[in-house]
């Protein structure tokens, strides 16, 4: 085991664990943000530079600092590495930096985008950004596409973290999007009309960080504040059927997988629990779902601060 | 289909001359086993000089070819900035602008071509002859201003010279 | 006038061919690697001449390939970018275009050095016409036995590519050259792992510049301690540099480094001073990603001493006063160019060749383009002015590549050097539309 210390706080981890992970299993308030990294997509990470950290000793063999920040995601930790979170003040300004960056073309459409309340770009710009923005150019706009009858790109919100590209190369069979020209004018897109025609393709809604990538059968249909999740289960011959369903009153308003505090689709039973396109799209009857009681919404969003987590909940009375 | 790509319709794939396949099959054997998508700039360079441009329809022949999914071939044609994906004219003079070219007078250069053939930067002549483009630094910048047309360098020009080269251009197309 | 190790022959008539190459004793250091020499001796030599990458980053040759990795039974690649680009800098095509076998015999003695026996150049497409030359020096290199199997007996079998970028600034970076290599959009990767440990198609892998690959040619030849007598401290040997701009002769030289700046730019055997008898105004003495130099700064030091090309004496000051080598791609301004609107259009360039796979240089490098326009234009703001400041603070260091640092540096030193130019612009926007600000004063004669 390798002896790392993250804002003071010494932990173990197995060798090869990059700084990201050992802060998570740290814990706690130390943990740097991810925009784009994605522990159960390979290849992943590396690209939207919020996970930046300083590396005050790079070992205890070699313990001079890192002169760069690195991207906490992408880097292993040495024996006896010291790094520096939310107890530096570099990487406190420079993350500032790189949320007014991801900011400056983005739409800041909340009030009408179906990710808000669960967008990681959302908290992060509260965290980090400010109040007023000192970009005064024109902000560069695509019109929204289809990408298949199920799910809406809206590229201007798009921060390019490219895990749905991943989810495609990973998941299906056969990749129809990826990302298209480059420089600022990069974008996600499918080049032609293609639709994506896949049974699992409907997790790139899951790992789009931003309210880029939205399901079609929920949106505008309701404020994810005013949903409360259940974890539900069905018998599902193409996925675990272990999911979420997002409720109001007896009807469900739209189903995702199971994720964590860091907004990922969790492990069940050693797999990671992605849920296929049947699951998500079409199961919306109640009586497709065995539900197994309240979800608790792990991250600080506007979900966990509404009322659901009551102590009835355990008892989910709006169904009866 | 989207509005501000006006030729990506899908199309079916296109065929190439015999010529161009022989040229495509040499640059792809140039390669180790398995490693033929390392020719796809290659192959790309090979369609624009038969077609002048990369549509749709080529782009899937290329997939075809290569052996991998069309939007791995769209991902590169867009990001490689001397694939048109738009049709062009005859000759398509791409103007440096960068730097070291606008010391010694590319803006004057650009400027001068736009008024003789009453065109604007990205736009094309109505007898399709010429396409007007800037592009960023050629490695030509001790020889500026300067300009590219069918890999052929023209350095340091001044009107004169303009005027030849437009007229060789224009003879070279029509014979 | 310099020594010149590499194209001391480039004018001569024919030397594009195999057989003139020869007779001029070319190939002789495929001769002595192969035949008296091992692959570990040839790496020492280069290690001895203190030779550094002709690229830009300046980083030990010797140093790099003894970086590489040597697993049993995986094979190893040596590539060549030849996907000149930084503006400024066009003396790789002309060693390619004139001198095409002088590359191919540096690529099999190289090549010899590091054990691999499949290598690439990669060239940037624009180059086609410098395309075809190589293949057909490559040809011939095959006729004449000095690649395929078995070169001269001596058991060393080497196979040499070239193949054509597609217009990307962003390949010049080795990782994203190797991307491009497999096939794929140019994106730079993540490091560690490097190339040496996991390069092209995943094998170690040695990305050199076209001139670090030539220069070994002379320093086998000659010996690698030879090669480091020539030059100054740690910049050894001869350096080509790509002069442009406002200048009576630019084009490419060839020089020994430690030759003074003042000798490179007036000097007849170089660049005989500022054209139409104007004034210098600044310098860019190493491609467009480094910082520019006012006029007073070009050929003295801030401290008085003369500016050397060289490594060390160009980056005498560090970015307050100083600047670096770079590529070699030496840029001059007279006393008519206008420094903001040369900023904007260098952040243009930049902002065109961002590959945009990270957030600060996507976002950044246009962002700065659209202020720079702004100010250019003459609807700029003295707050502009900081905001540059502030936005290249933050993409330097912050990403993945070192094109993010490329675009900021000269942002930064445009402004810290030319800051009454760009206020001037500012406050007297019609003005500034008119006519050019001139020479700035150095702040001693202020």
């Amino acid at each position: 085991m390798i002896k790392v210390t993250i804002d003071d706080v010494e932990i173990e981890v197995a060798p090869g664990t990059t700084i990201l992970n050992a802060a998570r299993q740290a814990g706690g308030d130390l943990v740097p943000p991810a925009m784009c990294y994605y522990s159960k997509l390979p290849g992943t990470g590396g690209k939207c530079r919020t996970c930046l950290v300083e590396v005050a000793a790079g070992s205890t063999a070699d313990p001079r600092p890192m002169p760069k920040l690195v991207a906490s995601c992408s880097t292993t930790v040495m024996d006896g590495m010291i790094v520096k979170n939310k107890t530096s003040e570099r990487v406190q300004t420079n993350r500032g930096g790189v949320v007014e960056f991801l900011l400056v073309n983005h739409p800041l459409d909340c009030p009408i985008c179906d990710q808000a309340g669960e967008c990681h770009l959302q908290d992060l710009g509260y965290e980090h950004g400010s109040a007023k923005t000192r970009y005064r150019e024109e902000r560069r706009t695509f019109s929204p596409i289809d990408i298949g009858n199920k799910i809406k790109l809206h590229m201007n919100r798009c921060i390019l973290c490219y895990r749905c590209v991943a989810v495609a190369n990973q998941l299906t069979d056969s990749r129809v999007h990826g990302v298209l020209h480059r420089g600022e004018h990069a974008e996600i897109s499918t080049y032609i009309e293609n639709a994506i025609d896949n049974d699992f393709s409907g997790n790139m809604i899951d790992v789009c960080p931003v309210g880029a990538l939205t399901d079609k059968t929920f949106r505008f249909k309701s404020r994810v504040w005013f949903l409360k999740p259940y974890e539900a289960e069905c018998a599902c011959n193409k996925c675990s059927g272990k999911a979420v369903v997002w409720m109001f009153g007896n009807e469900i308003f739209r189903v995702t997988a199971r994720k964590d505090k860091y907004g990922e689709v969790e492990t069940i039973e050693d797999k990671t629990a992605w849920i296929c396109n049947d699951c998500r799209f079409d199961k919306k009857d109640p009586s497709n779902w065995t539900l197994i009681g309240p979800r608790k919404i792990d991250r600080h969003s506007v979900i966990s601060q509404g009322k659901y987590a009551t102590k009835n909940d355990n008892n989910p009375k709006l169904l009866r | 289909m989207k509005a501000d790509h006006p030729q990506a319709v899908n199309e079916a794939p296109i065929e190439f001359s015999a010529n161009t396949m022989a040229e495509i099959n040499r640059v792809i054997g140039l390669f180790p086993e398995g490693k033929q998508k390392s020719a796809i700039l290659s192959v790309l360079h090979l369609v624009q000089d038969e077609f002048g441009w990369v549509s749709v329809g080529a782009m899937n022949r290329v997939a075809l070819i290569l052996g991998i999914q069309p939007i791995e071939v769209y991902e590169v044609a867009t990001f490689y900035t001397m694939f048109h994906l738009d049709p062009v004219g005859k000759n398509v003079l791409e103007v440096c602008r960068t730097g070291p070219c606008q010391l010694v007078g590319s803006d004057d250069l650009i400027t001068y071509i736009e008024e003789k053939l009453d065109i604007k930067v990205g736009e094309t002549t109505k007898d399709g002859m010429f396409t007007l483009k800037t592009v960023e630094c050629l490695g030509a910048c001790g020889y500026g201003p300067m300009l590219m047309c069918k890999y052929q360098f023209y350095e340091r020009l001044n009107k004169e010279k303009v005027n030849e080269m437009l007229d060789a251009m224009r003879e070279a197309s029509n014979s | 006038m310099s020594r010149k190790l590499l194209i001391e022959h480039a004018e001569v008539p024919g030397i594009a061919s195999y057989e003139t190459y020869r007779k001029h004793g070319g190939y002789a250091s495929v001769e002595k690697a192969l035949k008296t020499m091992s692959p570990d001796e040839v790496v020492e030599e280069v290690k001895k001449s203190g030779l550094r990458g002709r690229g830009g980053a300046g980083f030990p040759t010797g140093m790099k390939w003894s970086f590489l990795a040597k697993p049993e039974g995986v094979e190893r690649h040596l590539v060549c970018n030849a996907d000149e680009s930084e503006p400024g800098t066009f003396k790789d095509r002309y060693l390619m275009e004139k001198l095409p076998h002088l590359l191919i015999e540096g690529m099999i003695t190289s090549s010899y050095a590091l054990g691999a026996r499949r290598s690439y150049i990669y060239i940037r497409g624009e180059f086609m016409y410098v395309l075809r030359i190589l293949e057909k020096a490559i040809a011939e290199a095959y006729a004449n036995g000095m690649l395929g199997k078995n070169i001269l007996g001596s058991g060393y079998d080497l196979d040499l590519v070239v193949t054509p970028g597609g217009g990307a600034y962003i390949c010049g970076e080795e990782t994203a050259l190797l991307e491009s290599l497999e096939g794929k959009r140019g994106n730079p990767r993540m490091k560690p792992p490097f190339p040496a440990v996991k390069g092209l198609w995943g094998n170690p892998t040695v990305v050199n510049n076209v001139e670090s690959i030539a220069a070994v040619v002379p320093i086998v030849n000659e010996g690698g301690e030879a090669y480091a007598k020539i030059g100054i401290e740690r910049s050894t040997g001869t350096k080509l540099i790509s002069a442009s701009g406002n200048l009576v002769r630019p084009g490419v030289y060839e020089i020994e480094l430690g030759l003074s700046v003042e000798e490179f730019i007036y000097g007849d055997n170089y660049c005989r001073g500022i054209a139409n008898g104007k004034k210098l105004k600044a310098c860019i003495p190493g491609g467009s990603s480094v910082p520019i130099l006012p006029h007073y700064l070009v050929t003295k030091t801030a401290a008085g001493t003369d500016r050397l090309m060289t490594y060390e004496s160009l980056a005498d000051g560090g970015f307050a006063s100083g600047s670096m080598l770079g590529s070699g791609g030496f840029i001059v301004f007279d006393e008519d160019q206008c420094i903001v609107r040369n900023t904007w259009n260098f952040a243009r360039f930049y902002a065109h060749e961002s590959c945009g796979q990270c957030s600060p240089c996507r976002e950044g490098t246009g962002w700065m383009e659209k202020v720079l326009y702004r100010l250019e234009h003459g609807t700029g703001t003295l707050e502009d002015i900081s905001l540059l400041e502030e936005i290249n603070k933050k993409i330097e260091g912050n990403t993945i590549c070192p094109l993010g640092d490329a675009a900021a540096w000269p942002v930064a030193a445009a402004i810290r050097h030319f800051r009454d130019e760009f206020e001037w612009h500012v406050k007297s926007p019609q003005e500034a539309q008119t006519r050019n600000y001139g020479l700035i004063q150095a702040p001693l004669e202020a």
